[in-house]
């Protein structure tokens, strides 16, 4: 190749092409490969997660049912002002009672209702009622649809009813959200609801704090765990570390079965705590079905996640150091937070994150052992998808829940990296 | 760690609590699991020790649980949809997970980083998010409460840790090995077979356990996706655990501690023999 280059034309390959454009096919061939083994993969799991969970944040604003059953309605109430305080035009009760006719029929307009009872509670009784009648409506025979509907159910005489109608009309809407964040969409726009009715606020802040006090239990229980693991000889640490594994890889339902078991008023620890005197046998405590329990349960399910990468940085710590700040004069504690934990903060940082993530979206365990008191949001999600089938709500819990988790997420890709997740 | 011979009075008192303290968290991660296992024997329908337990009077102890389990329908049903769906989904998670982490582990990948991310994401999102979304994109396409639809599931929530362990694996390996054996004729496949698959073994085989034990421990999403028919071990405990506590479950749970001592031995051996391979290979 070397006396292509006298020549002082480009530099050739073997084959007679430039060597660049030779390399940029090889650097190209090796790209598609690379890519042609991942995209098997890259698309099941698009199809199998990703547009499951897509599909679900679509949801928590997907708004047709109004649309698609009420078309006539939804065009002729357009131009209805709501702020006027007078009810809708002759045409819009005669489009609602065309509507009705053919909903009724299909038998869509239950759904109607109940749709359009969880932004206005009582209103679906309005559908049910007037369905029951409008299959038999004559639409010529009747001269004044609006007196004829008024007739049937006073509802239709109600302006707050229409406003619903018309507000929740688009196909696509914010209500899932309000609703989520405990507000509505009131007569002058999003308001916050009455202090009573206010819930899922409220689940979020507790949800985030237990979160948060089960990471701080996890860094304390596994800070001196993770450093004698790190600081025993090899043989001894590897013995000792079986008992972080086992909890790891035991089964949750295994574990959550234990500490319904060892809680109970009847249980275990009740038991000794009788036997041994520290309380009467009619004064039982009463640490399960709440936030303690939740709180106790979890935190020893999710303590491996903490001990473990703190111990992967530990071991990177040379005991030198230590011994170093020591033989300088350092007390044992000035050499411990001077020295030692700056080091370890990484360890911790990654570790809570890790356990506030798991933590925030758990729902086996508040399930089984949190009662009333010490459920999580994901027990209302799945509340909202299993019994109360407003699925739209869930959705935005859940969308709310999605965009916590993958800031944090993003904070642990920053500081960690995902390369360097490591398992067991 | 041990303690010098000039260490001071205090420095004794704290080397010896610091101890004591240790040993209690250590209680603590293991004691809820080995409570278990006694009390299975129970001989009566009581979720704590009876006396003739604690006197360990043999009548205190029985395996009627254990004959419970076995021949109840609805636990023998259970276990078969476990360990139906379980190695299916663990066969799917693995072979599409070991191609695209060695296609990751090319030295030029565009969008890495991105691609690395929607991969783990299932591991990332919460079990309830993926659980209603799958509930509502399955149900439209046909396959909520079927067989396949959960093993899709299942398979999907195993994806990272396959990808997890065979990348980490995979970081250790010789590329010069590959591009020796191509150099002596082997087509790629035969490269792939005969000498970097024995060589990745252990990665792909403790990948396949991870995605295992997240397919046979998983109750949130088989709750939603699945119907009935698909009842797995889990679901059924956590039924029974919600609705009428019977103490077959803790015979189940002391079965679920024993397959997991097993899974956690071989990984462990897995995981020295991985280290050894790597410490003989060059880089």
């Amino acid at each position: 190749m070397s006396d292509t280059t006298d020549t002082g034309g480009p530099v050739l390959a073997a084959d007679g092409t430039p060597l660049k454009r030779s390399l940029a096919r090889a650097l190209r061939r090796q790209k598609m490969r690379a890519l042609l083994l991942i995209a098997p993969l890259l698309l099941f799991i698009l199809i199998s997660f990703i547009l499951p969970v897509a599909d679900m944040l679509y949801r928590s604003v997907k708004n047709g049912i109004v649309t698609d059953t009420l078309p006539r309605t939804v065009v002729a109430l357009a131009d209805w002002d709501a702020d006027s305080g007078d009810l809708p035009s002759e045409a819009v009760y005669a489009a609602m009672a065309a509507d009705l006719k053919e909903a009724a029929a299909a038998k869509t307009h239950t759904k109607v209702g109940t749709r359009l009872n969880y932004e206005n509670p009582g209103i679906s009784s309005l559908f049910r009622k007037t369905g029951r009648k409008a299959k038999k409506f004559d639409l010529e025979g009747v001269s004044s649809w609006k007196e004829e509907l008024i007739d049937i159910n006073k509802g239709w005489g109600d302006v707050g009813n229409w406003r619903t109608i018309q507000t929740y009309s688009p196909p696509v809407t914010s209500g899932y959200f309000l609703n989520a964040v405990d507000m509505r969409v009131g007569p002058d726009g999003a308001e916050m609801r009455p202090e009573a009715e206010r819930i899922y606020m409220n689940l979020l802040g507790r949800t985030l704090w237990m979160s948060l006090a089960i990471t701080v239990c996890c860094i304390l229980l596994a800070y001196p765990v993770a450093w004698i693991l790190a600081n025993l000889p090899m043989r001894q640490a590897n013995i000792l570390m079986i008992l972080v594994l086992l909890p790891f890889w035991t089964s949750l339902l295994v574990r959550t079965s234990a500490w319904k078991i060892l809680l109970q008023q009847q249980g275990v620890i009740n038991d000794i705590l009788v036997w041994v005197g520290l309380v009467d046998d009619s004064a039982r405590l009463v640490i399960i079905n709440n936030q303690f329990g939740t709180i106790v349960a979890m935190t020893h399910i999710l303590l491996p996640f903490m001990i473990l990468p703190m111990y992967s940085v530990m071991q990177t710590i040379p005991p030198s150091y230590l011994r170093a700040a020591k033989s300088l004069g350092a007390t044992d504690w000035t050499a411990f937070w001077r020295v030692y934990f700056p080091l370890t903060i990484p360890g911790i940082g990654a570790g809570s994150i890790l356990v506030f993530i798991l933590a925030i979206g758990y729902y086996i365990t508040p399930a089984l052992v949190g009662g009333t008191k010490g459920t999580f949001i994901s027990n209302q999600i799945a509340f909202h998808i299993s019994s109360s089938l407003n699925w739209g709500l869930a959705s935005a819990l859940g969308a709310i829940l999605l965009a916590v988790v993958l800031g944090l997420y993003w904070a642990y890709d920053k500081i960690v990296g995902i390369d360097n997740v490591k398992l067991g | 760690m041990a303690l010098p011979p000039y260490a001071s009075t205090g420095q004794r008192v704290w080397h010896y609590t610091f101890r004591v303290i240790c040993g209690l968290i250590f209680f603590f991660l293991i004691a809820p699991i080995v409570v278990v296992i006694p009390l299975s024997f129970n001989s009566q329908d009581f979720f704590t020790f009876t006396k003739e337990m604690l006197s360990l009077d043999p009548a205190g102890y029985s395996l009627k649980h254990y004959r419970d389990f076995f021949s109840n329908p609805d636990w023998q049903d259970a276990l078969w949809n476990s360990v139906k769906i379980a190695p299916a989904a663990t066969l799917l998670s693995v072979s599409l997970g070991t191609l695209a982490a060695i296609g990751l582990s090319q030295p030029h990948v565009p969008a890495r980083r991105a691609i690395m991310a929607t991969l783990i994401s299932p591991m990332i999102v919460p079990l309830i998010i993926s659980a209603a979304g799958m509930y509502f994109f399955y149900s439209r396409i046909g396959l909520a409460g079927t067989y396949w639809g959960v093993v899709l599931a299942h398979a999907a929530l195993g994806i990272p840790f396959v990808i997890i362990t065979v990348t980490a694996t995979l970081v250790g390996f010789d590329r010069s090995l590959t591009r020796a054996a191509a150099n002596m004729g082997a087509d790629p496949v035969t490269t792939f077979f005969r000498v970097q698959m024995p060589l990745i073994l252990p990665g792909v085989i403790s990948g396949a356990l991870f995605a295992f034990i997240t397919s046979f421990d998983e109750v949130v999403v088989v709750i939603f996706v699945g119907s009935a028919k698909q009842q797995t071990l889990p679901w059924q405990m956590f039924t029974g655990l919600r609705e009428q506590i019977s103490p077959t479950i803790l015979a189940v749970a002391t079965i679920l501690v024993v397959i997991s001592i097993a899974l956690l031995t071989t990984v462990e051996l897995l995981r020295r023999r991985s280290e050894r391979l790597r410490g003989m290979s060059p880089g």
